[in-house]
């Protein structure tokens, strides 16, 4: 393997490059990548450890026994507690899916005028979107949690999932994609009678499909990360992040349910990026800042 | 009276003048609506939670305010309270600079060396090697992973490790103590930073046209290092301002990590940052016009690095 790796490096199919740098590089990279690795394979033997595996010393970063009681447990457990696990699932869901699916929604319709039509205003609205990726979301956090509670959100799911619909990453993104749509398309459907919408739901959103994906990858993880922060207090609204602080501060006797819970929130998002990343990177190549 | 007449003409014009701009206004309006309809939803929800909370922090960084009683007019106390009386806000402004400065670059660098070198990889290989690099940026809290690393007992994978090869003999308090905790965030804030801007620079690269490349050989471009800076990068040049403003926002804006790792407030603030600060003001003192100043100076130091970055970034390959 590694030296079929090592021949396709030497196969001159590139100009300009030494064998030599060639191989440093690789060992440069192979190098970081499993430093970058390492936590995560952690992560993924600390799961399977039975209880005195993660207790001996010195400690062992690879499981000798793999065992599955950790996520037993981790059923019981839950299924015990005053609040189900399946509810803290449920309500991550909610607000994931809402939360990702609305937000390509709305940043999909606000994107096709920006980026295809000059109209009063369009200008300055993109401007201040483009403004607005500059600077991260703590800026706003202490206004953001007044208007929340003048809404009256204040322990609801729509204190998270709604802020989230005008995530500026995810109109800027869109609104660079969909500028490779050939105008023509658009003019000849405007020729057979299509209305604006129809154009955008037919024509347009089924042209972006990489974007959608592209967004999806990039909201799906903060959601599904989401503790409830500061907006949300009832047990029952909680969601699994919140849940899996809650088992880790439960010390050492929870240690085990604690990493198969780690897991678990591991893994979603990093199926999805392998499902998806092809099409992230194809509308990635477009997203320049464009002035 | 012919002085009047004129008058009364220049004025009717006016009123013309005005009516008709008025009418043309609404007739684009009418002409645009489906698309200002389109807009509407996330407008809505972007100015909502994004554009007035800045406006409104801006107002607010000149009041006393406190969520119970009605804000008091105070101008500019607040900012010199901040400046001259604060002394945890130096530290939070020195380590946040830390931040922008070391590992703002760093993990730029970083993004753009492993894309650069992926890139070079057979199809299979770089979507493996990017799948490795982008992990711990969307693993979530797989963060908390380093605690067990840095555990200041002899259960610390790192204390162990060390103990075992007997570089030392007693546990360090890799977490609680002020000497290695900034340092360990920024180790972890790196780990973690492989990511929108990561992605973006592998796309950019895949994107060259082969054919410069070629040409540019037959040109006399001799080595890796010199199709890098003549070709590579002026190519990228959207990615690479793209991936620019992505790293300096995040590198700013360290808090969670600190937070996870050397607690809240970390040992004598030695992790404390401006974001952490401006948490401490806003959501556990309730000071809120304290922590729209806070919020207002970030702001500020944010957008004008951006802007400065992106002036020098514009000068690559010209």
């Amino acid at each position: 393997m590694v030296v079929k790796t090592l021949a396709r490096f030497r196969a001159p199919k590139k100009l300009n490059r030494s064998f030599t740098v060639s191989f440093l590089l690789f060992v440069i990279l192979a190098l970081f990548g499993s430093f970058m690795m390492l936590p995560l394979i952690y992560a993924v033997n600390n799961a399977f450890k039975p209880l005195d595996e993660l207790f001996i010393f010195p400690p062992r970063f690879f499981v000798n026994n793999p065992t599955s009681d950790n996520f037993t447990d981790l059923v019981a457990l839950m299924g015990n507690s005053w609040v189900p696990l399946s509810r803290y699932i449920t309500n991550t869901l909610l607000i994931t899916i809402i939360g990702t699916v609305g937000h390509i929604l709305l940043a999909s319709a606000a994107a096709y005028p920006l980026s295809k039509y000059k109209f009063f205003g369009s200008k300055t609205l993109f401007s201040i979107v483009v403004l607005s990726l500059m600077f991260s979301g703590h800026v706003t956090a202490t206004p953001n949690y007044m208007v929340i509670s003048w809404l009256g959100w204040i322990n609801t799911h729509a204190a998270i999932i709604v802020p989230s619909l005008a995530f500026p990453l995810g109109l800027f993104l869109m609104k660079q994609f969909m500028e490779q749509i050939p105008d023509a398309l658009l003019e000849a459907a405007k020729i057979d009678g299509a209305s604006e919408y129809r154009i955008f739901w037919s024509i347009v959103m089924p042209n972006v499909k990489p974007a959608w994906l592209t967004l999806l990858i990039l909201q799906f993880p903060a959601l599904w990360g989401t503790d409830g922060g500061n907006f949300i207090y009832s047990e029952n609204l909680k969601t699994l992040h919140y849940a899996l602080g809650q088992i880790i501060q439960g010390g050492i006797a929870r240690a085990g349910v604690g990493a198969a819970v780690a897991l678990i929130l591991m893994v979603v998002p990093i199926t999805l990026f392998v499902i998806s990343q092809s099409s992230v990177i194809q509308t990635m190549a477009t997203s320049g800042m464009k002035e | 009276m012919q002085v009047g007449t004129t008058n009364q003409t220049v004025e009717s014009s006016i009123q013309t003048m005005k009516e008709s701009r008025w009418t043309k206004a609404m007739k684009e309006f009418k002409k645009n609506k489906h698309y200002y309809f389109m807009m509407s939803p996330y407008m809505i929800i972007f100015f909502t939670f994004t554009v007035i909370p800045v406006v409104f922090s801006l107002v607010l960084s000149f009041f006393y305010f406190n969520m119970l009683e009605f804000p008091r007019f105070i101008g500019w106390q607040n900012y010199s309270r901040l400046f001259l009386n604060d002394d945890v806000f130096m530290i939070a402004l020195k380590n946040t600079f830390l931040f922008a400065i070391i590992t703002g670059p760093v993990s730029y660098i970083a993004c753009f060396i492993f894309a650069w070198i992926i890139n070079e990889l057979s199809p299979k290989i770089r979507a493996f090697m990017t799948l490795v690099f982008y992990a711990p940026s969307i693993s979530g809290n797989v963060f908390f992973i380093w605690l067990i690393i840095f555990s200041g007992d002899s259960y610390g994978y790192l204390n162990g490790f060390l103990m075992k090869v007997g570089i030392i003999l007693e546990p360090i308090q890799w977490l609680a103590d002020e000497k290695y905790i900034l340092a360990i965030v920024m180790i972890v804030q790196l780990w973690l930073s492989l990511g929108t801007s990561f992605l973006a620079f592998i796309a950019g690269l895949q994107t060259i046209d082969q054919s410069l490349v070629e040409a540019a050989a037959m040109d006399g471009i001799k080595n890796r290092w010199q199709e890098l800076w003549f070709i590579t990068l002026p190519s990228m040049r959207p990615q690479l301002m793209f991936g620019a403003v992505m790293q300096i926002t995040a590198s700013f804006a360290v808090a969670e990590v600190s937070i996870a790792l050397a607690g809240f407030p970390s040992v004598n603030y030695a992790a404390h940052t401006v974001v952490t600060h401006l948490m401490d003001y806003g959501t556990i003192r309730f000071e809120m016009g304290y922590a729209s100043t806070i919020a207002t100076v970030l702001f500020g130091m944010m957008i004008g690095t951006n802007i400065i970055t992106q002036k020098l970034l514009r000068k690559i390959g010209e």
